[in-house]
């Protein structure tokens, strides 16, 4: 749906005449973000080049009722950067610069566009760290991180986005700039008005610069894998770790689908007769990663593993650890669509969902590849399908519901990670209740009163 | 699936930050064509061809999406469509793929000529009093870069059966189009690290084009008719290997099976076919290829690679040129940094699209530059090309060769050398 002459005219005098695409060559790219099966293209898609110019922008989609839907790199897995018909995409890739790194308070401020793995090579020469590592970092971007509070595979030991963002610059939907949060350690002036746009999938402002907190290099880290004949034996190894006091920073498990996927993307040398992989990973001084890598060693074998491979160098580490990262997007070698969940339990309940997500995949004779954080309870079933067939479809939808279902009965919740969006809206009520929903919803309302931002996500 | 990590893989996405500009933008576009919510445009057809091709999405691609296909036949629709026809653009493109490169004599003839006007001085003279003025403004800038024709073609050079002293393998080599008119020196050094490891080689002196330029270029059928005859002039069953050493023409031979999968006289043939073309470095170290004992020149050197795309990304051959460079004594091999980002070559990408073009030789150049090596090893003539003009632009001394070109310069030492000892040693 093209959007009003008026309005392209007068946004074309804000911004750079460049940075607005209207032509369906332009815009048809960005009608999807990485979820399946959803697809919508924009009216026009406008690229800011500073917090100003996304303050215009936003000034004028309220003046002509234009949603705004923001975009990153387009990377989300709940369809929160999916278009809504006749809106605009603000999509901030050109707001990259890394503005700041304070080494004395150990912060970084950049702009919401710079690509995650910059974040973290950008500290590395100060000997700091930043931990948040999402399965994308090569290309999602840190303003899509915050606004998803995304985790990754050290979230086990090092927390996810939330924890490390201490203040942004944002754009509230009436167009105002508003700074939130700050350099210091203890702050309690008030709301912690920053929590509540971390996590908000773009429906409540826009993000165009965060402060983030820095950890010091952890001097050492090793890199485990190992190979389980039961699956129930990778889990119970999980729990055997986390019983000796041992926080690792990773604990990723990929089932028998996977690793197939995997390894013959990755050709790594992974067995692919194996039930489950564990990938366990412990950083941090020198002689605690040894010992802590002999014991999760030991453990593995305890409980029937049948091998344990140690990385021997960085490279090899780099590349195990690749492997899990490109879980989801390998299982889309089997067929074209690939339905992920995000489900996420307390970690006492794990073996059960491990279990019932086998039990359900069969039942309706679906094919699954689980994979997922062992270490924090998160599982990716990820049902491997075609859109284009709608019997099977159905039977993923149904297949779906019933895992959801299990989730929150054992306590759990309907996303770990990757936000609600579109593709987890009808779960949402039933996980909070009417009056937590309630909150929620009133919330939204007060800060853009228009639903103009991102609307139709999170909740209609 | 559109998961977006070929995104940091594309060059022209790191240009321009635009998902068109993108692999997973440009499947976007193609699957709409297909879906029939967009027609073939201008600007479709534009998309199309600001694509380098340089396939290192395909690597990046966990899913294992083969774009480099999907690429071809959005090109071959474009084609049919004649949406980007004019009639300037159509004599062309029958001129070249049409006439000369599905004419072998033709395109020898053609490189007689060029070769004879570059000797005679005339080239020289023609430049001197600026007739060059002459030519269209596309062709006028890049008059300067035209290749400099080689003093022999791989006939001249190349006997069409050369047999090892003690033969293990029998293979055959392909001496491709502009490797063959520019840089059939190159053919001679891989016959002769061929012998030196045991293959007899056979190469057919006329040999027609592999298709490669063909296919890149929207046009399939002709592609198969190139492919089909050389697979009638080569039978794949009686070599060990069918050896390329030009990435751009390898990726696309081992693809004759897809290409050919209607056609029920050659589809079976194909497979074979493709199971047996081996870049040359992959060849070499399959066999276990020999280090040479002495080095190939008299003081020790740095050399540094690059990856051409087609040999990376096409066919996954990254590390046997290293390795292969490794053994040569008196050579130290130095990692080039982005040693696997496309120098905009591209095939005829410096022609079609020279902005996008230049910008990523300058930035190759600069890579190349902060080795501080004496050589940058490739394996392919149209990287050869534009990175020696690059350097060569930038003032650089470095200069440009395939590995097999040093190794082959390393047997030749260890050949002199040893008959110079037989002969001291008939002396006493
Ligand atoms: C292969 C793969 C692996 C992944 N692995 C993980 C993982 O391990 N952990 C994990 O948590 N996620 C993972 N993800 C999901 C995804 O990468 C993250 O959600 C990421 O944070 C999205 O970033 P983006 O820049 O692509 O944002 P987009 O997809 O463009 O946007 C995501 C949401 O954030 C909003 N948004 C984006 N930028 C801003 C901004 N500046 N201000 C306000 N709102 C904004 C959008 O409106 C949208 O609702 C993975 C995705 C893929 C494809």
């Amino acid at each position: 749906m093209p959007l009003p002459t008026s309005f392209l005219d007068s946004l074309t005098k804000v911004v750079r005449p460049k940075a607005v695409l209207t032509s369906p060559e332009d815009v048809i790219p960005y009608g999807f973000d990485g979820t399946a099966a959803l697809r919508e293209s924009p009216g026009a898609v406008v690229f800011p080049n500073n917090t100003e110019e996304v303050a215009a922008c936003v000034r004028l989609a309220s003046a002509h009722q234009i949603p705004v839907v923001t975009r990153g790199s387009g990377t989300g897995l709940s369809g929160g950067s999916v278009p809504t018909a006749g809106s605009l995409v603000l999509c901030l890739v050109e707001l990259n610069s890394i503005l700041n790194i304070d080494p004395r308070n150990l912060t970084l401020r950049a702009q919401s566009g710079v690509i995650t793995q910059r974040i973290d090579e950008a500290a590395a020469p100060y000997g700091l760290f930043y931990p948040p590592d999402p399965g994308s970092l090569k290309i999602s971007t840190i303003g899509g991180n915050v606004a998803e509070n995304s985790g990754g595979l050290r979230g086990l030991k090092y927390g996810v986005t939330r924890d490390y963002v201490m203040g942004m610059e944002a754009v509230l939907p009436d167009g105002t700039i508003v700074r939130l949060g700050n350099a210091c350690v203890k702050d309690v002036a008030g709301y912690s008005m920053k929590d509540l746009f971390i996590g908000s999938e773009g429906t409540l402002g826009i993000i165009t610069e965060v402060l983030l907190k820095l950890l010091p290099r952890p001097a050492a880290r090793k890199t485990l894998l190992a190979v389980f004949d039961r699956m129930e034996d990778a889990a119970e190894t999980v729990s055997a770790i986390i019983a000796a006091r041992i926080i690792p920073c990773t604990l990723e498990f990929l089932d028998r689908m996977t690793v197939n996927c995997v390894e013959s993307y990755a050709k790594i040398g992974l067995p692919t007769d194996c039930d489950a992989v564990l990938l366990m990973e412990t950083d941090g001084h020198p002689a605690a990663v040894a010992e802590e890598a002999e014991i999760m060693r030991e453990l593995a074998l305890k409980h029937h593993a049948r091998s344990v491979r140690a990385a021997n160098d960085e490279a090899e580490a780099l590349s195990l650890a690749a492997a899990r990262r490109n879980a989801f997007s390998a299982l889309a070698r089997i067929k074209p669509t690939t339905i992920l969940e995000d489900i996420t339990v307390p970690r006492s309940e794990l073996a059960k969902m491990v279990a019932y997500i086998a039990q359900t995949a069969a039942a309706y004779k679906l094919q699954v590849g689980t994979f997922g954080h062992m270490g924090d309870g998160n599982l990716h079933p990820t049902f491997l399908t075609n859109e284009r067939d709608q019997d099977e479809m159905k039977r993923v939808h149904e297949a779906l519901e019933a895992i959801v279902e299990k989730a929150l009965e054992l306590g759990g919740t309907i996303t770990g990670e990757h936000g609600v969006g579109i593709a987890k809206k009808p779960w949402l009520k039933k996980q909070l209740g009417d009056a937590s929903y309630d909150l929620m919803r009133k919330i939204k309302a007060a800060l853009d009163p228009q639903s103009l931002l991102n609307p139709g996500k999170i909740f209609n | 699936m559109h998961c977006g990590m070929c995104l940091p893989t594309c060059p022209t996405y790191e240009t321009t930050r635009r998902e068109r500009h993108s692999p997973r933008g440009r499947i976007a576009l193609m699957r709409s064509v297909a879906d029939a919510e967009l027609t073939i445009t201008k600007d479709f057809a534009e998309e199309m061809s600001y694509c380098l091709g340089c396939l290192a999405c395909q690597t990046a691609c966990p899913a294992g999406v083969q774009y480099g296909q999907l690429l071809e036949a959005a090109r071959s629709d474009i084609e049919t469509s004649q949406i980007t026809a004019t009639p300037v653009r159509s004599i062309w493109r029958t001129l070249t793929l049409r006439i000369l490169f599905l004419n072998p004599p033709l395109l020898r003839l053609m490189g007689r000529m060029l070769r004879l006007y570059q000797k005679s001085g005339l080239q020289a003279l023609v430049r001197r009093c600026g007739l060059t003025r002459l030519l269209p403004a596309n062709l006028r800038r890049l008059e300067p870069q035209t290749p400099e024709v080689a003093p022999a073609f791989s006939d001249e050079l190349i006997q069409p059966n050369e047999a090892a002293s003690a033969p293990r393998y029998n293979v055959a080599l392909l001496t491709g189009c502009v490797q063959d008119l520019v840089f059939s020196d190159i053919n001679r050094d891989t016959v002769d690290v061929l012998l030196a490891n045991a293959c007899s080689v056979h190469t057919a002196p006329e040999q027609p084009c592999c298709g490669s330029l063909h296919a890149h270029n929207g046009e399939l059928q002709l592609a198969a008719t190139v492919a089909k005859r050389l697979m009638d002039l080569i039978p794949a069953e009686r070599f060990d290997a069918i050896i390329t050493n030009a990435g751009g023409c390898g990726s696309h031979l081992r693809h004759y099976a897809t290409l050919l999968a209607n056609d029920p006289a050659y589809a079976e043939r194909a497979v074979l076919w493709d199971s047996k073309i081996r870049d040359i470095h992959e060849w070499l170290l399959e066999i276990g290829a020999r280090p040479p004992v002495c080095p190939p020149f008299s003081e020790p050197v740095t050399v540094t690679y690059h990856d051409s795309c087609h040999l990376a990304h096409g066919q996954k051959v990254t590390k046997q040129p290293r390795d292969l460079l490794r053994k040569i004594p008196g050579v130290r091999f130095v990692e080039l940094t982005e040693a696997s980002w496309c120098c905009g070559s591209a095939g005829i990408y410096n022609i079609t699209q020279p902005a996008q073009s230049a910008d990523l030789l300058a930035r190759k150049v600069g890579q190349i530059q902060k080795t501080g090596a004496q050589f940058l090893m490739q394996s392919n003539p149209g990287c050869h090309l534009q990175i020696a003009r690059g350097l060569a632009e930038s003032g650089s001394s470095i200069r440009v060769a395939q590995p097999v070109s040093i190794l082959a310069q390393a047997y030749r030492q260890e050949a002199k050398q040893s008959a110079v000892s037989t002969s001291t040693n008939l002396q006493t």
